[in-house]
This record gives structure tokens, sequence and C-alpha cells, in this order.
């Protein structure tokens, strides 16, 4: 087994804990100093630097949000003068502004080695050729990519992302053993491989996907028609980009770089740090970074974390698959639910139902009420009176099994359910409005 | 002698059902004979329209979905007795009657049933084998 940092990778936890603590501190002493709004939060709950002295202390530390650096855009959270920034990143996201990350060359360093030793534990080497296939730019994911593969002595190939024929040509004329991309990129490269028939032609072993979610049939598919391993990687700009987290060979959740990033599981609604192996909120904590550092930034990814001593021998702790986004999950009587999971129980219910869906919540004599409408089709109305009954108790007790919370299901109209900009509106949650 | 039924799907909300019925008669479908069946979740109107296609259309340009059944119109003598008779008559062939509703008119002593059994071209058959009359298309 190979390991890039087995002096990080392969740390005794006790000892991780000290080494946090230690970075920890370092952090929030220069932080308090350098960025103002930090400064700010931490005097409004009269909390000076000295007051944290390790991990311990973590959860009295104030959160910060993606708005925070909305609001300070483009430089305003930057904790060293911008002479010692190397490099930006930014990041658009699906709604509003742009965002801009910093990285010193201490950063862009760290970052490498969390890449390379990814890399190294899907079993890549200096002998291997890394086709990096994110976009090289302004994203993350490209230079995070190139800048691991030229870490561990590999040959990078940033080719960027698009021009899927000339990808497949590359790939079989270079030799590309490696392939970073999109997991949705990935299913379509598998699609034109089969189309061109040249999957023997490639020397593919081992994929790294990200900067999306992707589910196991996924990867099951994309292993099947490129012929590699496919591996998860997690990172967010924010925080740093790819490689804050990713599968080892064992492909059984996702090893967080703990000595550069502290995790922790809370509770979206009351900000409470939960018991360990609980689903919650991810938030991190950059440890090392000296440009754009975070303290306890609310990713809005929902996760649990697993703190077993993996089998490959890694003692970081491991995340599983983010199972939603904070954003979308409901809390309906107390249950956690996220309208993918009714999505999911729809498709797979089979029959004539459409996955034309709207969640409806709403409040009454203090009681939370929880419909879900299903837009009626042609087919399924032809099955007449007995047939309908018959598929909506199906779908509600699927529902029921799934979420632990039994919905009301209403059929409606087809094409009933509000779309905007051709996205239906998922959620309709009443009780925000009283 | 069958004729065509229109099942409409109506959403379990307030004016749903009023909606439907005003967007045909705004469309000058006239409705000849009509029932509604419903479950807490939503309910089904059954309707003869004196123009089945045209009301099929009117409801499909509304976004309501709509299929056509094939029933029989039975003509019952109107008075007592005259519905067992029909009923012994479908029961005895061993046949099931899914539903039964009647026509707003009725004409000369006669009462006129809307009938889906579970086999309608045998019940037509028995029906007619024991001198029970059926309504044509073009007499509704
Ligand atoms: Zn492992």
């Amino acid at each position: 087994m190979a390991v890039w940092q087995p002096e990080y990778e392969l740390m005794p936890r006790e000892q991780i804990r000290e080494d946090q603590s230690k970075k920890l501190r370092w952090q929030v002493e220069r932080m308090y100093k350098t960025v103002e709004l930090f400064r700010k939060r931490m005097d409004e709950k009269g909390l000076k630097p000295e007051d944290i002295s390790g991990v311990d202390d973590l959860c009295k530390l104030p959160f910060s949000y993606k708005q925070d650096l909305r609001d300070y855009y483009p430089y305003g959270l930057f904790a060293v003068p911008m002479s010692e920034i190397r490099r930006v990143h930014a990041s658009s996201g699906t709604t509003g502004k742009q965002i801009v990350v910093g990285y010193t060359d201490n950063d862009l360093e760290m970052w490498a080695d969390c890449f390379a030793r990814m890399l190294i534990a899907v079993g890549a080497d200096e002998n291997d050729f890394v086709h990096v296939g994110y976009g090289l730019g302004l994203f993350t994911g490209g230079f995070g990519a190139h800048d691991g593969a030229v870490r561990i002595g590999a040959t990078a190939i940033p080719i960027s992302a698009g021009n899927t024929q000339r990808q497949i040509q590359t790939m079989i004329d270079f030799g590309s053993t490696v392939l970073c991309c999109t997991p949705s990129y990935a299913m379509y490269l598998g699609e034109v491989i089969e189309e061109m028939g040249v999957k023997d032609q490639l020397k593919l072993k081992a994929g790294i996907f990200g900067a999306e979610p992707w589910t196991e049939e996924m990867r099951a598919q994309i292993e099947e028609k490129l012929g590699l391993k496919a591996y998860d990687i997690y990172g967010l700009s924010e925080i740093m980009g790819p490689g804050v987290s990713y599968e080892c060979e064992y492909q059984c959740g996702m090893h967080v770089c703990e000595d550069n990033f502290i995790p922790e599981i809370i509770d979206p609604d009351t900000g409470e740090v939960l018991p360990e192996g609980s689903q919650g909120e991810l938030v991190f904590t950059t440890i090392t970074k000296e440009g754009f550092p975070l303290i306890r930034y609310r990713t809005r990814d929902i996760c649990s974390l697993n703190y077993e001593q993996c089998k490959c021998g890694r003692t970081h702790v491991r995340m599983n698959k983010p199972q939603g986004r904070t954003d979308d999950m409901l809390i309906i009587r107390g249950v956690n639910v996220f309208p993918s999971q009714i999505e999911e129980v729809l498709l797979n219910v089979g029959g004539n139902v459409t996955p034309n869906y709207q969640i409806i919540v709403d409040r009454e004599n203090n009681t939370d009420t929880f419909q879900v409408n299903v837009e009626m089709s042609e087919a399924l109305f032809a099955e007449g009176m007995k047939g309908i009954e018959k598929t909506t108790k199906l779908i509600s007790e699927k529902l029921r099994s799934t979420l632990g919370i039994g919905p009301k299901v209403n059929l409606v109209n087809p094409k009933s359910i509000e779309r905007s900009e051709g996205k239906a509106k998922r959620v309709i949650d009443k009780r925000k409005l009283k | 002698m069958f004729i065509k039924q229109l099942s409409v799907f109506v959403e379990n909300k307030h004016g749903r059902l009023q909606a439907i019925i005003d967007k045909l008669s705004e469309n000058g479908v006239n409705i000849r004979a009509l029932s509604i069946a419903d479950t807490t979740d939503f309910g089904i109107l059954r309707m003869i329209a004196d123009d089945n296609e045209k009301a099929k259309g009117v409801l499909a340009d509304a976004g309501v979905i709509s299929t056509s059944t094939d029933v029989i119109a039975v003509y019952i003598d109107d008075k007592t007795g005259g519905l067992a008779q029909v009923l012994k008559i479908v029961t005895d062939a061993g046949i099931s009657i899914e539903y039964m509703y009647a026509f707003l008119g009725r004409k000369e002593g006669k009462a006129l049933m809307v009938l889906k059994a579970d086999n309608e071209p045998l019940a037509e058959k028995v029906l007619s084998e024991n001198g029970i009359a059926l309504a044509n298309p073009d007499e509704l």
C-alpha cells in the first residue's frame, strides 16, 4: 500500500487532535488580527483568541457562510496582503454573484499534496498519464488535478473540458491511465467510446470524479463503459477545491485531509454539534490555509462522519457521500426529508407514475401537514379507479418506509405543477409564511 | 349498441368540478348524464355528452385528462320492479355491474340508465335477448 504523506495520513488519532489544536490556535490568532469580519464576530460573542485552546473549543467559534464571500467580494476575507496571493480561483455557482478565493505559495503546495494523496491511493505513480478533463480556468477542478499529477511526478495531460472526440483520441494516442473529470462527463465519454468502439484501445485504470453528485449506479456504468475503477473526490472552492476528501482504494467513504481541514457535523437549524455518526450539515475549518482561511464554514452539504480506522491504514476520518443540501432539506414533524428521496420513490415505483411532484408542507393545530402532489398521466388514468387507488396506496407506503413519515398523496392535473424557467417548483412550505 | 362515455379526472381541489362543467358548457357541449365517484384523493366524473369527441377535445385543451369508455344505455320501465328485472337478467348471466347512473331526461314512461358491466358485450347480448331496449347513440 502506497501512501503519499504517511506522517499525516497514518498519524494516530490522539496525535491528530494535538496537531489540529496547535494549528487551530495559530489560525484563530492570525485571523483575529487580519480578517475584519472574523474579529467582529468573535467580539460579538465576547471571545478572544486566547479563549480557544484547542479542538475542544472549536464549537465556541462563530460560523461563516457563503453569503460572507459575496458580502466581502472580492478580497475582503483574504488574510494576507495581495502580494502574497499567487493565484485566485472563482466559482459562480447556480445562483447569484461569483465568489473568489486566493492561495499563497504554501496553500498551493498543500493543495497539490492533498490531491497527490488521492492519486497515490488509487494506485497512480510517476509512470502514469493523468488526463485532466476538468476545466482548467477559474474553476478549481482543473488546476487541482493538474498540480496533484505534477506533484507525484506523473505526466499531466491538461486537456481541459470539452471536444469529446478529441478527448478520446488523445486518451488513445497519449496513453491516458487516470481520468479526472465530472461524473456526468465520464458517463458521456463512456457512451461516445462505446459508439466509436474503441474501448479496447484505452489504457485507463482509474477515474477520479467529483464536483457534482453521482450515484452508485452511475459508478457501475462508468466503470463498465470506460474499463476503469471509479473513485469519488470531494471539495469546494471556498475550502480549497477538489481533494478536501477522497476515496482510498477501498471506496468506503472519503478520507478528509484532517491535518488541514477539521470537519464537524451540526444540526443545521440549531447549529449544535451532533453526536458522532449522526447525519447533519458538514462544517469545515481550514487550519493551515493562509490566503483565504475560513472558520466553521457551513457547506450546506448533508452527510455523516465515520471515525473507525479504515482498512487502508489511514487514520483520517471518512465522510460519506453528501446525501443532499440543507437548502433542500425539510424538517417535517422532526424528520429530515429531502425532495430527492421522493423523486427516487416515484421513479422506482414503476407503472404509469410520473416523477412530477410537489411537496406541500403546512401547519395545522401545531402539527405539520405533509402532502405530496403527483401529476396524473393519461396512462395512469386509463387504469381506472381501482388501478389508480392501488398505485397511490403503493406510493404512500413506499414514501412512508423511505422517509419514516407518511405524506398524503394527492393526484393533480398533468403539467399543473408550477414551473419557472423549465424547472418545477418542488417545495411549497407554507409554514414559513405564518 | 354501445354508447361513448367520457371519464374525466377531477383533482381533489375546491372548484375543480365546477371548472370542468363550465368549460364544457362554454364550448357548447351538452351533458346528458353524469355521475361522480370520488375517493379521498381524487374524483372521476363520468358523463355522456351529446358530442363525445368534442367534449374530449375541449377537456384536452384545458389540460384535463379524460378517457372514452363503451357503456350501454338501458331503457327501464318506469314502474316498480323495472330496474330489478334488468339487474336480474344481467346477474343471472354471471355479469358484474361496476356502476350505473341515470340520464337526466326521460321518455314516454321509460327511465334511461347508463350501465357499465365487467363484460359489456355479454350484457348487451343477454339484455337484447330478453327484450330490454337499449338506446342508440343518436337517440341521446
Ligand atoms: Zn481508506
